[in-house]
C-alpha cells in the first residue's frame, strides 16, 4: 500500500508543474496586466512601464516562470503585487478557510447523500422514495449561488438566525460555536447539489446489490433486515460510490468559488476570483497550485478508502 | 427513524443559531467596504477603497475643506508661493507627533517625498508607488528648519496643492517605515484622528480614537472597516443589522434604504464624469457635425433616470460641476433632439456606414456600462447610426482604449475621477496628450485654442484666474464636442438612522472624525 501512495504521489508532480505551466500561459495571453489594473484611468505607456519594472513584471515570461520555480524550492511563492503580502501566507490562510467550508460540505454531503440514498432504495417506489427523489432533483438543479442568496435573505435578513457573511463575528466571538453559526449557511448551500448526486448513485448502486444472490442468501440465513442492509449490502455499494464521493471533493472545492463570493467567506475560491481579475499572476498561480494538489490528493485518498473496502482492488 | 432524523436535523440547525445576531456595539462605528485594502501605506495605493480609510489614519499638509474641493491648512499652517510659480514654502503645525511617538516635523515631510521620488533614496524599495507622478514636478525638497519645508519645482505647476491633498500626499511616520520596511503597509503610522489597531487579513481593520489628535479627539471609540466584495451580500449584512454604514449602494436598493426610517440615505455629487470618446481622426466623427449629433442624439435624461434611477445627473461639458470654483454655470447640457441630429449627420455627409462602439463590462466608476451601452446603441441607431458593441471585461478594454481608437473604434465609453480640475482635460484633451505621447487623449481631439488655455492655466497659481480660464476652456470643448458629455455621478451611502453627522465629501473620501453613534 505505502509504495502505491508513493508512487500515486510521484506521478502527481509532473501533473502540477504542467498545470503551473499552462497556468502562466493562460495569464500571459490574456490581455491587460497588473499595472494596467492598479493604475486604472492613470495608466499610460510610461506609467506602465515604470510600474511593471518597480514589480519586477518587465522581464521575459520565461524568466518570470524559473525565478518562480526557482523560488518554489525555497518555499517561497513570490510577494502579490495587490495585496503587498507573501502569497504562501494568504494562500495558507485562505486555504484553511476553504477546507473549513468544503470539508463541512463535504461530511454533510456524505451523510445526508448515503443515508437519502439507502433509504429510497430499501423502499423503493414507496412514497418516501418519491419524495427523496423529487428532493433530489430539486438539489441537483438549483444554482447554489441563487440558494445561497435565498438562505441568506430567509435566515440573516427575515429571521436575523444567522450572520450574512464572514466566517467570524467581527468582535467577540473568533470560539468554535461562532465559527459554526457562521459556517451553517455556506456550508448548507454547498453541499446541496454533491448531496443529490451521492443519493442518486448511492439508490443506484443499493440497487442493484440488492438483487444479488448472496443478499438473497444472507435474508434466507435468517439475518435481520436491518443487518442485510447495512452490513452487507450497503458496505458492498460503498464500494462504488466512494469514487463518487471523492470525485465530489474536487466539486465541492470547485464550487465553493462561487459561495465562497455570496457569503463573503476568506477562502482561496473568492481570492481566485479577485487575483484573475487583478492580474495578479504569482496570486493566481499559488491558488491554482494548491487546489490542483488538494484535487489530485482527494482523488488519491478515494482511492486508497477504496482498495481498503475493497481488497479485490489490490 | 425519518422523524428521527428530521428532528435531528432540525435542532441541529437550530442550535448553531442560539440568539439573535448581536447588533453592532455603542460608539463603533462598521463601516461596510468594497473590498479589501491593498495597503495602508498611502502612497502605494490607487483605489477610492483603500483612501476611505487612509485619509482617517493620516493627515497630509493640506486638506480638502469640508464639503469641497478647496484646499485648507492641515499639518502646515500656512504657506507661500513665489512669483514664478516655482517654490512653496510651508510653514509646519508645531508640537504634533505620529502614532508611534515620533516627532512630525520638517525632516519627517522631506523624507516622505524623497522615498516616493528619489529612486536612490535608501526606502524607495518600499514601494512601488504607483502615483507618485503627481508630485513628478517636484524637483527637490528642503528641510530649512524644524517647521519649515521648502519645495522647489522644476516648472509653475498650479494642481500641486490639490495634489498634497490627495492620499498620495498624505505623510506617513518615517520611524514607522524605517521599522517595517515592505510592511509598513500593514504597520502604519500617521498622525491622523484615529490610529492603526489591527487588520485581520479578510475579516476587518480596525482603527482606534486618536485621544491626542491635534484637531480635537473624535468621538468613537474605534472604526471597523469591513471588506465586503458583493454588493447583494452588502446590502444583506446592512439589513441585518451588521453594518453601520455601507458604501456604493447598487440605484435598485437605494429606493428600498430610502423607505425604511431605520436608515438614512446620503448622495453626494464628487468629481466624475462619464463619457463617450469619439475618434476623431476618423470617419464618422473626425466632422464636427456628426459629433454635436451624437450629442444630440442620445437621451441622457433617461439614461441617468431610469437606468441610473437618479443616482447621476446630466453632464454638461467635460468638467464636473463637484469643481465648483472652475465649473462654467452658464453652460448648459446638449439638450435631446433626435431630428437635430439627423440632420447634422447628413451634414457630416454619413450615410449609416457600420461604426464600432467600446463597451466594458465594468470597472471604477463605470456605473452600469452594458445597459448604458444598449440604451446609446439604440437612440443612435434611431437617428440613423449604424452601431456595433464590442464589449470588454475592464483590463482588457483599458489595454485596448488607452493606446488610442485609430483603426478600431468611432467610440468608446470612459469615466474618471479626478482631484483637481486641471487633471482630466491636461491628460485627454490636449494635443500633447495623444497616446502616442503618452497621454490619454485616445479620440485625438486637437484645438490650438485648449491646449493654449491648459497650458496657461497650470502656471497661474491665482484661483480666480485659473478659474476663467477653465471655464473658457469648457465653452469650446463643448462646442466642438470630441466627447459625448453623459453623465456626473452622485456616490451614496446608507448609514443605521442611530448614526450622526455623517457626512459625504466631494473628493470621495470619508471623513469620520466628526461623527457619532451614541448606541
Amino acid at each position: 500500500m505505502g509504495a502505491y501512495i508513493a508512487k500515486r504521489l510521484l506521478a502527481a508532480i509532473p501533473v502540477l508543474f504542467g498545470l503551473t505551466i499552462i497556468v502562466f500561459m493562460i495569464m500571459a495571453m490574456i490581455p491587460g496586466d497588473p499595472a494596467t489594473a492598479i493604475l486604472g484611468s492613470y495608466a499610460t505607456p510610461e506609467n506602465v512601464a515604470k510600474l511593471n519594472k518597480d514589480l519586477g513584471l518587465d522581464k521575459t515570461l520565461l524568466e518570470q516562470y524559473v525565478i518562480w520555480i526557482g523560488n518554489l524550492f525555497q518555499g517561497d511563492l513570490g510577494r502579490s503585487y495587490t495585496l503587498n503580502r507573501p502569497v504562501l501566507d494568504e494562500v495558507l490562510e485562505r486555504f484553511s478557510a476553504t477546507l473549513i467550508l468544503a470539508g463541512t460540505a463535504l461530511v454533510l454531503c456524505s451523510v445526508f447523500g448515503l443515508l437519502a440514498g439507502i433509504v429510497s432504495a430499501v423502499r423503493q417506489f414507496g412514497w418516501t422514495d418519491k419524495i427523496i427523489t423529487l428532493l433530489v432533483l430539486i438539489g441537483i438543479s438549483t444554482p447554489s449561488f441563487w440558494l445561497g442568496l435565498l438562505l441568506i435573505l430567509i435566515f440573516a435578513v427575515k429571521l436575523k438566525l444567522f450572520p450574512a457573511s464572514g466566517m467570524y463575528a467581527i468582535y467577540g466571538g473568533g470560539d468554535l460555536p461562532d465559527l459554526l453559526h457562521h459556517l451553517a449557511l455556506p456550508a448548507l448551500t454547498l453541499s446541496v447539489v454533491a448531496t443529490g448526486v451521492i443519493a442518486r448513485l448511492t439508490r443506484t448502486a443499493m440497487l442493484e446489490v440488492l438483487r444479488q444472490d448472496y443478499i438473497r442468501t444472507a435474508r434466507a440465513k435468517g439475518l435481520s433486515e436491518n443487518k442485510v442492509i447495512y452490513k452487507h449490502a450497503f458496505k458492498a455499494a460503498l464500494v462504488s460510490v466512494i469514487p463518487v464521493i471523492g470525485i465530489q471533493a474536487g466539486f465541492v472545492i470547485g464550487g465553493a468559488v462561487y459561495i465562497e463570493t455570496v457569503f463573503q467567506w476568506p477562502g482561496i475560491g473568492s481570492m481566485l476570483v479577485k487575483a484573475i481579475s487583478t492580474r495578479d499572476l504569482l496570486l493566481v498561480q499559488g491558488g491554482v497550485l494548491v487546489v490542483a494538489a488538494a484535487y489530485v490528493f482527494f482523488n488519491l485518498l478515494a482511492d486508497v478508502i477504496q482498495t481498503i473496502i475493497d481488497p479485490r482492488l489490490r | 427513524m425519518k422523524k428521527l432524523i428530521a428532528a435531528a436535523l432540525a435542532s441541529a440547525f437550530l442550535a448553531l443559531a442560539p440568539q439573535a445576531q448581536a447588533q453592532t456595539p455603542p460608539n463603533v462605528l462598521v463601516v461596510g467596504q468594497i473590498a479589501e485594502p491593498k495597503s495602508l501605506d498611502p502612497h502605494a495605493v490607487t483605489a477610492v477603497n483603500d483612501f476611505r480609510i487612509l485619509v482617517n489614519l493620516y493627515d497630509g499638509l493640506v486638506r480638502y475643506k469640508d464639503g469641497t474641493l478647496e484646499v485648507e491648512p492641515a499639518l502646515a499652517e500656512s504657506w507661500t508661493i513665489s512669483d514664478d510659480g516655482k517654490t512653496y514654502t510651508f510653514k509646519l503645525r508645531e508640537g504634533v507627533t505620529f502614532h508611534d511617538g515620533s516627532p512630525f516635523n520638517a525632516e519627517a515631510v522631506k523624507f516622505n517625498f524623497d522615498r516616493m521620488l528619489d529612486e536612490e533614496h535608501p526606502y524607495h524599495d518600499t514601494g512601488p508607488f504607483p502615483l507618485s507622478f503627481f508630485f513628478s514636478a517636484v524637483e527637490n525638497v528642503s528641510a530649512d528648519d524644524d517647521t519649515t519645508v521648502t519645495f522647489t519645482l522644476n516648472a509653475p505647476y498650479a494642481p500641486f496643492l490639490s495634489n498634497l491633498a490627495y492620499p498620495t500626499g498624505l505623510i506617513v511616520s518615517p520611524e514607522a517605515v524605517k521599522q517595517h520596511g515592505k510592511d509598513f503597509g500593514r504597520n502604519p503610522s500617521g498622525t491622523g484622528a484615529y490610529s492603526f489597531g489591527e487588520w485581520e487579513a479578510n475579516a476587518k481593520v480596525v482603527a482606534v480614537k486618536n485621544a491626542n489628535y491635534w484637531d480635537g479627539a473624535p468621538e468613537l471609540e474605534a472604526l471597523i472597516y469591513r471588506p465586503i466584495t458583493d454588493a447583494n451580500t452588502r446590502i444583506a449584512e446592512m439589513l441585518s443589522g451588521g453594518l453601520d454604514v455601507m458604501v456604493e449602494v447598487p440605484p435598485d436598493s437605494l429606493q428600498q434604504f430610502k423607505s425604511d426610517a431605520s436608515f438614512s440615505v446620503l448622495e453626494q455629487a464628487g468629481p466624475h464624469v462619464w463619457f463617450l470618446i469619439l475618434n476623431a481622426k476618423e470617419a464618422p466623427f473626425d466632422n464636427k457635425a456628426a459629433r454635436q449629433a451624437a450629442n444630440y442624439a442620445i437621451n441622457k435624461t433617461a439614461l441617468v433616470e431610469n437606468i441610473l434611477q437618479g443616482t447621476a445627473d446630466v453632464a454638461a461639458g467635460p468638467t464636473p460641476p463637484a469643481f465648483a470654483w472652475a465649473y462654467n454655470e452658464g453652460l448648459e447640457p446638449y439638450p435631446y433632439d433626435p431630428e437635430k441630429a439627423k440632420t447634422l449627420l447628413k451634414e457630416a455627409g454619413y450615410n449609416g456606414e457600420e461604426i464600432t462602439f467600446y463597451v466594458t463590462e465594468g470597472g471604477s466608476g463605470m456605473l452600469d456600462p452594458v445597459a448604458m451601452g444598449t440604451a446609446i446603441q439604440a437612440d443612435l441607431q434611431a437617428v440613423g447610426m449604424n452601431v456595433k458593441i464590442e464589449t470588454y471585461e475592464w483590463n482588457t478594454f483599458l489595454g485596448k482604449v488607452n493606446p488610442g481608437l485609430e483603426g478600431k473604434a468611432a467610440m468608446a465609453e470612459m469615466a474618471w475621477m479626478t482631484n483637481d480640475p486641471d487633471t482630466l482635460p491636461f491628460l485627454a484633451l490636449r494635443t500633447e496628450a495623444f497616446p502616442d505621447k503618452g497621454g490619454f487623449n485616445s479620440g485625438y481631439y486637437s484645438n490650438a485654442k485648449v491646449d493654449e488655455l491648459l497650458e496657461k492655466a497650470r502656471q497661474v497659481t491665482d484661483q480666480a484666474e485659473r478659474a476663467a480660464l477653465y471655464k473658457e476652456m469648457q465653452e469650446v470643448v463643448q462646442e466642438d464636442a470630441p466627447w459625448v458629455f453623459v453623465a456626473n455621478w452622485k456616490q451614496n451611502a446608507v448609514t443605521k438612522a442611530s448614526v450622526e453627522d455623517f457626512k459625504l465629501q466631494p473628493s470621495f473620501f470619508l471623513m469620520l472624525q466628526d461623527v457619532k453613534k451614541p448606541q
